[in-house]
């Protein structure tokens, strides 16, 4: 919801949603956007690349694919304009990210976060994209191929970017996805395919033409190279990039951009506001974010719901948010909490750090810290509740631990 | 269609009505009789009774031509209806009068707003002065509006266009130096998309891409600018749909005004553009209407190619060869920045017919195009030497000619091209160095220029800010009020410094661009 409250800042106007059955009834949402909503099924296990290739036929131009767990306060301008001017390929979104430092409630330890690193390789000027990989991936060694190096004598390679699931695809991209079914999301295969792309050469068309043998096979190997669907119009302005005196890069005797017509570049954000939250470490971080970042964003409700019920308003830290309809007992002190609407949360409660979800119920005396509260939970008398995950409809007995 | 009228009406024409040209509309003789007929009715009637008839008809009368165009003969009953000027003549005429009367009035009124218009959409059009204006106008020359910055009146009224045409105003960024004030100063990281919707519904895509590499610099140079401008709009009139009871002629002119003011926006038309636009304009409104829509829009295409090739492709090919004839083997040229014309001329000589020569590629901060020359012409095998402007002096002596290109070539022989080259032919000429311009004619302007402030472009003040190692030392320019950064783009060279231009008609003394494009505006 944060995502299409977002895009109309930066004045999209046709939006086409995928989702399943259940959510689309939740929203009904009243914005200036055509919301075109695609349904599928839950028995279907779709891929990112596989709900693409779904609505194919409505996609009739580039297209800017977003995943609905990012939340963002970017200029969307930024990255099309890359796309734009570049007459690029792919143009995506990244982020600086930092280690999280709070305890993430329900999980046993500290997972170090080694394991899911990405090494993203980008040139000089910080915005063309050349080198893509997931640490799962590779055995020992990075592997870098030389003609990216002969290109590009200076990469920068980093690791502490966060990609945000934004991208900007040009229409020839997706007739290549519905061609080549063996692609099923678009994050860990098809982006480094087209970042890959960049730097090798449409080989296969031409072992095509001189080998007359295997003539039906290598035509069809062909057509699965994306080469085969960029199409020729681009030759119009030839003349014009010949004339112009431009050149991304100096120092040989290549001509500009070296004549690649596969283009990935990159915006990547310094500052700013760009959480993905499909962990749930970072979905506890981004709660914990919303307070402070509320004014930012410009929302001007007030932390505390007009209709909660508040009646000792003196214990409500101020970065705590109440939702509406909540009753707040006497003597409760809540600080650095997100509570949810329909709470009622009984006298003497000390609740610190957590996040509680609508409709729960919180009983006298107890104390919540560090944890996570889902929907419709009951918590009776006297529990002390310490860096736990409550599911939903849970009901935890008196005087628990 | 007012600027139809202008350069109809920008020659020693006095006040008689002039049919506006062969290109109108089998416009009724009918109607023009009719209208003096009114006319003098009117008089006649101003005359005998003394009253307050609204207003004279000698200033409406040469713009009238221009304007019973824009007059429907159905609408004229109607108005004749609509409220009038309130004025009831003294009883005793007839009813027949009466209206005629009142007709000739609002006839006149409404060529007079007429006039008021022309005199605004004139001033508001893309880029170009016009020449002084006929001697019943006013004697005041008007000032186009992109060299009216520092004056309110003038931004509040493009402020109003750009409004009504749903273009976004792009804001200026940085003090300027008080001599530029009047010129506009854009900062390049604050792009004009950062106002928009996404996709665009107003401007087409393709412009707004093209804009956005116009203000990044991606496509640079006269030629290459005009070239991705023709493609575009050959693009947008093949994306374009007439709607339903307009014709094609006059709503496609419509059209296209907002994605030029949005260009201009984007980065200030260069004067190749702005003839082209021209040429385009003239082209749609000329149609005949008797063709349909895929049939207009497919001749629109083909004279568009036509100009494509004939103005600038074989014009470069004609300038090459007889430029050919003026390197000598054993030739020391040099050359500055990054001329397509010149860059072309030099590797066809060496390529195709085998001279042996030198070049010295002369080149300035903060663009440094000459590495981009220098990297063709290497590739070709010319053997070339390298120096920053700064050094002109130490190599002239072994310089056997200089080779310029021009942006533009003004009405009174200057040259306009870009900054540095004034110095440059400055210099030669103090070394007795012949220096020839290259130029096609449709870069002929029609304007006239002595000095470089009047009219130039200024670019970026950041791009003047050097990094050397790690510490930029302009870094804080805006925080210094004392400090303005000035980054030119274009400057004139006077004609006497420049010995010969070669353009595809041929090669012609500076003094004799007048005489082009007088032939020019009569084979038009």
């Amino acid at each position: 919801f944060f995502l299409l409250d977002l895009i109309p800042l930066s004045s999209v106007l046709e939006v086409i949603v995928i989702t399943r059955k259940e959510i689309q009834k939740m929203l009904n949402l009243d914005t200036k956007m055509k919301l075109d909503f695609v349904c599928i099924s839950d028995n279907m296990d779709m891929g990112t690349a596989d709900s693409l290739r779904h609505i194919h036929q409505k996609i009739k131009t580039d297209v800017l694919v977003l995943s609905c767990d990012l939340i963002t306060d970017v200029d969307l301008y930024k990255v099309v304009d890359l796309f734009r001017t570049h007459d690029a390929t792919l143009s995506m979104l990244m982020k600086k990210t930092h280690e999280p430092t709070e305890v993430v409630p329900g999980q046993k330890g500290k997972k170090k976060p080694v394991e899911q690193r990405d090494f993203i390789g980008v040139d000089d000027t910080g915005k063309r994209l050349l080198f893509m990989a997931n640490e799962a991936d590779l055995d020992e060694e990075l592997v870098i191929k030389r003609s990216i190096l002969q290109k590009h004598p200076r990469m920068h390679i980093r690791t502490g970017l966060m990609d945000a699931h934004l991208y900007c695809l040009k229409k020839y991209v997706v007739d290549f996805l519905v061609e080549n079914g063996s692609i099923t999301s678009l994050r860990s295969e098809l982006i480094p395919h087209l970042v890959r792309k960049q730097f090798s050469s449409p080989t296969s068309l031409e072992q095509g033409l001189d080998n007359k043998d295997d003539d039906q096979k290598k035509k069809e190997q062909a057509s699965l190279d994306i080469y085969s669907f960029i199409k020729e119009d681009n030759s119009l302005l030839k003349p014009a990039s010949d004339n112009s005196c431009w050149n991304d890069h100096r120092g040989d005797m290549n001509e500009s951009l070296h004549e690649g017509k596969v283009r990935c570049y990159v915006h990547i954000m310094k500052e700013g506001l760009c959480y993905r939250v499909n962990t749930l470490g970072l979905y506890i971080e981004a709660n914990r974010q919303v307070p402070k970042l509320l004014l930012h964003l410009g929302l001007e409700e007030p932390l505390v719901h007009g209709s909660a019920q508040i009646t000792d308003r003196g214990m409500v830290g101020s970065d705590s948010i109440i939702g509406s309809s909540t009753q707040v007992g006497e003597k409760t002190s809540i600080k650095h909490s997100i509570i949810g609407s329909m709470c009622t949360i009984k006298d003497k409660v000390k609740i610190t750090n957590c996040i509680i979800m609508n409709s729960v119920t919180i009983e006298e005396g107890c104390c919540l810290q560090g944890s996570v509260v889902c929907h419709n939970a009951v918590i009776e008398k006297g529990a002390d509740i310490k860096d736990c995950l409550i599911g939903s409809d849970q009901r935890l007995e008196t005087k628990g631990k | 269609m007012a600027e139809r009228a202008a350069p109809g009406g920008a020659g020693p024409e006095t006040a008689v009505p002039v049919p506006a040209g062969p290109q109108e509309p089998e416009l009724s003789r009918e109607e023009k009789l009719q209208l003096r007929k009114e006319k003098k009715q009117q008089k006649k009637k101003k005359r005998s009774e003394k009253g307050p008839a609204a207003e004279p008809p000698e200033p409406g009368t040469p713009s009238d031509p221009g304007q019973p165009r824009a007059a429907h003969p159905t609408s004229l009953p109607a108005l004749a209806d609509g409220p009038s000027d309130g004025e009831k003549p003294a009883g005793g005429k007839s009813k027949a009068e009466l209206r005629a009367e009142r007709r000739a009035k609002q006839e006149a009124e409404r060529a007079q707003k007429q006039a008021k218009k022309a005199e605004l959409s004139q001033a508001a059009t893309a880029a170009k002065p016009r020449l002084t204006p006929t001697e019943s106008q006013s004697v005041v020359k008007r000032l186009p509006e992109h060299v009216q910055v520092d004056d309110p009146a003038a931004q509040r009224k493009l402020a109003k266009k750009l409004e009504r045409q749903q273009v976004p105003l792009r804001q200026d960024y940085g003090t300027k130096v008080n001599l530029f004030s009047h010129l506009h100063q854009y900062s390049r990281k604050k792009p004009l998309t950062q106002q928009m919707s996404i996709p665009s519904t107003v401007i087409h895509p393709a412009v707004v891409r093209l804009g956005l590499q116009y203000s990044q610099g991606i496509i640079n140079g006269s030629n290459a600018r005009c070239i991705a401008l023709l493609e575009v709009f050959k693009q947008l009139i093949r994306d374009y749909s007439t709607p339903p009871n307009e014709e094609l002629s006059r709503d496609l002119v419509a059209k296209l005004k907002p994605h030029i003011s949005f260009l201009n926006q984007c980065r200030p038309l260069s004067a190749s553009m702005g003839n082209a636009i021209k040429f385009l304009k003239k082209e749609i409104s000329c149609l005949p209407d008797t063709l349909r829509e895929e049939e207009a829009k497919e001749k629109l295409q083909d004279t568009i190619d036509k100009y494509l090739r004939e103005k600038i492709l074989l014009a470069a090919e004609a300038i090459s060869r007889s430029a050919f004839e003026k390197i000598n083997d054993n030739d020391v040229i040099l050359v500055y920045g990054c001329s397509s014309l010149v860059n072309r001329t030099l590797c066809d000589a060496h390529v195709k017919k085998g001279r042996a020569f030198r070049v010295i590629v002369v080149d300035s901060r903060p663009r440094l195009e000459g590495r981009e020359t220098l990297r063709r012409l290497v590739r070709k095998g010319i053997h070339c030497t390298y120096v920053m402007i700064n050094a002109i002096s130490y190599v002239l002596p072994e310089v056997s000619k200089v080779l310029l290109g021009a942006h533009a070539l003004l009405a009174n022989g200057s040259v306009m091209s870009r900054v540095g080259t004034s110095q440059i032919a400055l210099v030669s000429k103090a070394y007795n160095v012949p220096v020839l311009v290259c130029c096609e004619t449709y870069k002929f302007c029609e304007r006239v220029q002595t000095d470089s402030f009047v009219s130039n472009e200024l670019d970026d003040p950041d791009d003047l800010i050097v990094l050397r190692k790690g510490q930029a030392q302009l870094g804080g320019w805006a925080e210094n009020k004392s400090l303005r950064l000035l980054n030119l783009v274009y400057d004139v060279t006077p004609p006497d410094l420049v010995d010969l231009v070669i353009t595809d008609l041929g090669m012609i003394p500076c003094t004799s661009v007048p005489v082009v494009l007088r032939v020019k505006s009569v084979d038009q």
